[in-house]
């Protein structure tokens, strides 16, 4: 805080605002290409079953029809991580399972054609529980994942983080002055729901050359889902603007892959844009959790012990799970350092929709179960949890197995100044009663409060390039594979690059998100915008800016660092008056290229605590928000209202309220989901919004020119905990699944009776 | 038929063979069937909006009147277009978010200044439907209460969350109205 900048921290209007408020933003379904095609998916209706018999032929004779194919047409291709996922297999595994595909010339010929395809399945019975679904003699999902447990190695991760292992548990166990037990589910399998739902256009350039159109919120990444079928640079990824994301459109595995086989098939761009019962049914699940765990506390606070089972249900197939697994581990190390662990954990198949990549990735996941029973022992040790979390919130020299299996020492800030910024804001000492007892009690109206916390060290996370080129009339293109799907970091990126070469920020331009014209970038995942793609922007700024004063030097006689440059102008140092334009330096024949690039670096971590307030009313059991604050360090803030936005986030996107209504209903008889559409899904709505404010401070991170990190990603992630924290606050009765629905809350006050 | 034939046929028709709508102020003339640039008795409002006129601010999110993106001004009321059958339209004025600025000038409506000024949206998805609704509003009640506005506004899904920044937007319009009114 405190430096002058010109725009980084001010507000300024996100270079696509006017498209935005003018419904001229371009997203998926608002483009199309010429000659392009339909393709329709026809999806199980059973959870888990072989296809015996498949016959396209009625479908075929359609007038209008162009392809229709089933898993005989297009074997070999497998997705997913590991690799697992068939376009098409001759086995559904959920309800919702594609089938068969076709293409056609309109969408009603399509949709008419799948009605046409004749399908006998042999029936199979389904598993839905995550430990029933690892015993012997239950149904088997995939033939090479016995016990339906996932545990081959990676190729490209080999020593991928796959549990905690530290010190020495019973040690810990016994030096502890209270140790409990206990057993925490979240596993629910929210929906992120974007309002745009996924989709792809896809076409072959040449035989071994694919471009793919699709609504993406790292389109560079798209590339990684093709190989080894479709090599890096054959693979050309465009992104649109983008409808929302919160994590599912970083691969859009499933209508890429569709698109992608449909357009070989028929020579002819294809585009796939799921329904929205197919977005619900068929894509990108949040994974669901389950943990059984052993905590060992001191009385000061300091967890001395951890032990246990962190189980993932992944549903039926894996987009990204060994990573959300890796990642969740690396990320309870940050929020809870604790010297003695043993926490393994098991990927599980089971007849799910399946999960994908979704904001939290593991992380919120795992401590939306593990924190509840930390709280069982900060309750018997009575702990406050805010002082809890200062304890035990990772500090400089603390550190963490991250992701790639290695231990990385913490550099950055000390967040415990945070923790106490938003327990001033929110009131926490003055709220606080100590567990399991009503902060107020006004007749059926009972208040609680709690805290959730979340840290991710993914804002330094793999590799981004940038390429900064100069134009003589004092004009910049910014080229990244950064597409726009809600974070503003499009223009934050060209805030950053401005704010280095003193440009009006109009004068900065970025290249459209797509792969062919732009350098590496490995996806705008986490909360690594700010850090990582803003470090290869800012260094490929400063490239360009020093390659330009070297030219000047030459032509004015002079040396580099007696220059400077401003607004498009280049003048001496401490001689203002003489003031040359870039044009007589470069001349109408000239750009000039900077490059920069950020390699990997996890030693730093971002973090979030979430203080909220709930209402529970006893005799209906209706559990209402009231308030909620968040505290967070930024480092510096790039674009205010932008992080805001982030932040309030916290209330969508299967975040904070999968702790009150948000949840997938599935009936295990058949397998069917029960609550597919808007209607019956919750969400919160503009008539639902609690007090909420942002508590944001500006420690500066001394290894990014502006100080700054990101934070967006993580908003979902602690609420859910602290929710469930502030109702047994409320109640007094302790309630460990979610959501805390009003039957979940009567029956913890023995209102209503326990039913099947 | 020659197109000739189908032309006279059309022209000469009466009123039910062809659906007559304002959209943003220009008149359109669209027959109904099953032909190319048609209505089809099926085709709802959102659908000829997005691929018989070719305007494609309006989002579809759902189609189920679930989420509020496809909102579009029918007479002065907000309505769900993916709930409306164009065949139902006919003789109606509708206002879409191409329609919102002013055409000659450039100038936008000072809803749509004031989202980009609080930088009240997101992903931007929803922000059509939004500000449909929101015109709507101001239209029909141009002193809102804050709660009036939620109340009016409940109907959009926002899975941003850009909801905060979307009311103090309008909130402001409203204060501005006050201040120039």
């Amino acid at each position: 805080m405190g430096k002058d900048y010109r725009y980084i921290g001010k507000e300024t209007p996100r270079k696509d605002a006017r498209e935005i408020v003018t419904g001229q933003a371009q997203y998926f379904d608002d483009i199309s290409l010429p000659g392009m095609l339909y393709g329709k998916v026809l999806r199980s209706p059973y959870p888990h079953a072989n296809i015996k018999n498949i016959d396209t032929s009625r479908a075929e004779a359609l007038h209008g029809v162009r392809a229709a194919l089933t898993y005989k047409d297009t074997e070999g291709w497998e997705w997913g991580i590991p690799k697992h996922i068939r376009i098409l297999d001759s086995k559904v595994r959920y309800v919702g399972d594609a089938v068969a595909m076709v293409a056609a010339d309109t969408i009603s010929i399509a949709e008419e054609a799948l009605e046409l395809i004749d399908v006998e399945y042999e029936m199979l019975p389904a598993v839905y529980d995550v430990e029933e679904a690892t015993e012997p003699g239950q149904p088997q999902l995939y033939e090479q994942f016995t016990n339906n447990t996932f545990s081959e190695p990676l190729p490209y991760e080999p020593n991928i983080l796959r549990s905690i292992q530290m010190g020495d548990v019973e040690k810990g166990f016994a030096e502890a002055d209270v140790v409990t037990e206990g057993t925490c589910g979240y596993e629910i399998f929210p929906n992120p729901l974007p309002p745009e739902p996924p989709g792809a256009i896809a076409t072959w350039e040449a035989p071994d050359r694919l471009t793919v159109y699709t609504p993406s919120q790292s389109i560079a990444y798209h590339r990684f889902i093709g190989l080894p079928f479709v090599h890096l640079n054959d693979f050309r990824a465009i992104s649109t603007q983008c409808g929302g994301s919160y994590g599912t459109k970083n691969a859009n595995l499933t209508p890429v892959g569709y698109a992608a086989i449909l357009s070989k098939a028929t020579n002819r761009p294809v585009k796939i844009y799921y329904t929205k019962e197919e977005h619900f049914h068929s894509y990108s699940a949040r994974l669901g959790c389950r943990i059984r765990a052993k905590v060992g506390l001191n009385k000061d606070g300091r967890v001395t012990a951890i032990e246990g089972k962190w189980l993932v249900n992944i549903g039926a197939a894996s987009e990204c799970g060994p990573y959300e697994v890796a990642v969740g581990c690396g990320e309870l190390q940050i929020a809870v350092q604790c010297p003695n662990w043993n926490l393994s954990t098991g990927l599980v198949f089971t007849n799910n929709c399946p999960c994908g990549i979704v904001r939290g990735f593991g992380g919120q996941e795992l401590e939306s179960a593990f924190l509840p029973i930390l709280g069982l022992a900060m309750e018997k040790a009575s702990v406050d949890p805010v002082e809890f979390f200062k304890k035990n919130i990772v500090k400089k020299g603390g550190g963490w197995f991250w992701r790639d299996g290695n231990w990385w020492t913490f550099r950055g800030a000390d967040f415990t100044k945070t923790i106490d910024k938003g327990a001033e804001t929110f009131g926490w000492k003055d709220k606080w009663q100590g567990w399991g007892k009503p902060t107020a009690v006004n007749g059926n109206k009972r208040r609680g409060v709690g805290v959730g916390v979340h840290s991710n060290a993914d804002i330094g996370e793999d590799s981004s390039e940038a390429q900064v080129k100069l134009s003589p009339d004092g004009r910049v293109m910014l080229n990244t594979c950064h597409s726009e799907s809600g974070h503003g970091q499009r223009s934050s990126l060209c805030k950053m690059a401005a704010e280095v070469l003193k440009l009006p920020l109009e004068n900065v331009k970025m290249s459209a998100p797509d792969t062919e014209v732009n350098p590496f970038e490995f996806a705008l995942m986490g909360s690594r915008g700010t850090y990582a793609s803003g470090s290869a922007v800012i260094a490929a700024a400063e490239d360009a800016r020093r390659k330009l004063l070297e030219l000047a030097a030459t032509k004015l006689g002079t040396t580099p660092d007696h220059l400077d440059t401003e607004d498009g102008i280049i003048y001496v140092i401490g001689r203002p008056e003489q003031r040359v334009p870039w044009r007589r330096i470069m001349g109408f024949t000239r750009t000039i290229t900077g490059e920069g690039r950020f390699d990997p670096d996890y030693s730093l971590c971002n973090f979030l605590m979430t203080f909220v307030e709930v209402e529970v009313d006893t005799e209906t059991g209706k559990l209402d928000l009231i308030n909620v604050v968040n505290a967070t360090d930024a480092g510096q803030i790039i674009s205010p209202a932008s992080l805001e936005g982030q932040l309030h986030g916290a209330l969508g996107s299967a975040g904070l309220d999968t702790a009150i209504f948000e949840e997938t209903v599935r009936d295990t008889r058949t397998g069917q989901m029960l609550n597919g559409n808007m209607i019956d899904y919750k969400w919160r709505t503009f008539a639902d919004l609690p007090e909420f404010t942002n508590v944001i401070l500006e420690t500066p991170v001394p290894s990014h020119r502006f100080g700054a990190i990101g934070v967006g990603e993580i908003a979902t992630s602690p609420g859910p905990s602290a929710v469930l924290m502030a109702v047994y606050n409320a109640i007094g009765h302790r309630i460990m699944s979610y959501p805390l629905t009003s039957d979940k809350i009567l029956k913890a006050l023995g209102k209503v009776k326990e039913s099947e | 038929m020659s197109e000739n034939q189908f032309d006279k046929e059309v022209s000469s028709s009466d009123d039910k063979q062809c659906i007559r709508l304002t959209v943003n102020g220009e008149p359109y003339e669209v027959a109904i069937g099953t032909m190319h640039g048609g209505v089809a008795p099926s085709d709802t409002l959102l659908h000829t909006l997005r691929e018989t006129l070719g305007l494609k601010g309006t989002k579809k999110g759902c189609d189920h009147g679930g989420c509020g993106s496809c909102t579009v001004i029918m007479d002065g009321k907000p309505i769900l277009s993916c709930m409306t059958l164009t065949v139902e339209c006919d003789g109606k004025s509708i206002l879409t978010i191409e329609g919102l600025e002013d055409r000659k000038t450039g100038q936008l409506h000072p809803l749509q200044q004031a989202f980009i000024d609080n930088t009240a949206f997101q992903c931007g998805f929803c922000t059509p439907g939004i500000l449909m609704s929101a015109k709507a509003l101001l239209d029909s009640n141009p002193k809102p209460t804050e709660n009036d506005i939620k109340q009016a506004l409940a109907g959009h899904y926002c899975r941003c969350i850009s909801h905060y920044e979307v009311v103090k937007a309008v909130t402001n319009v409203v204060r501005e109205g006050d201040k120039n009114g």
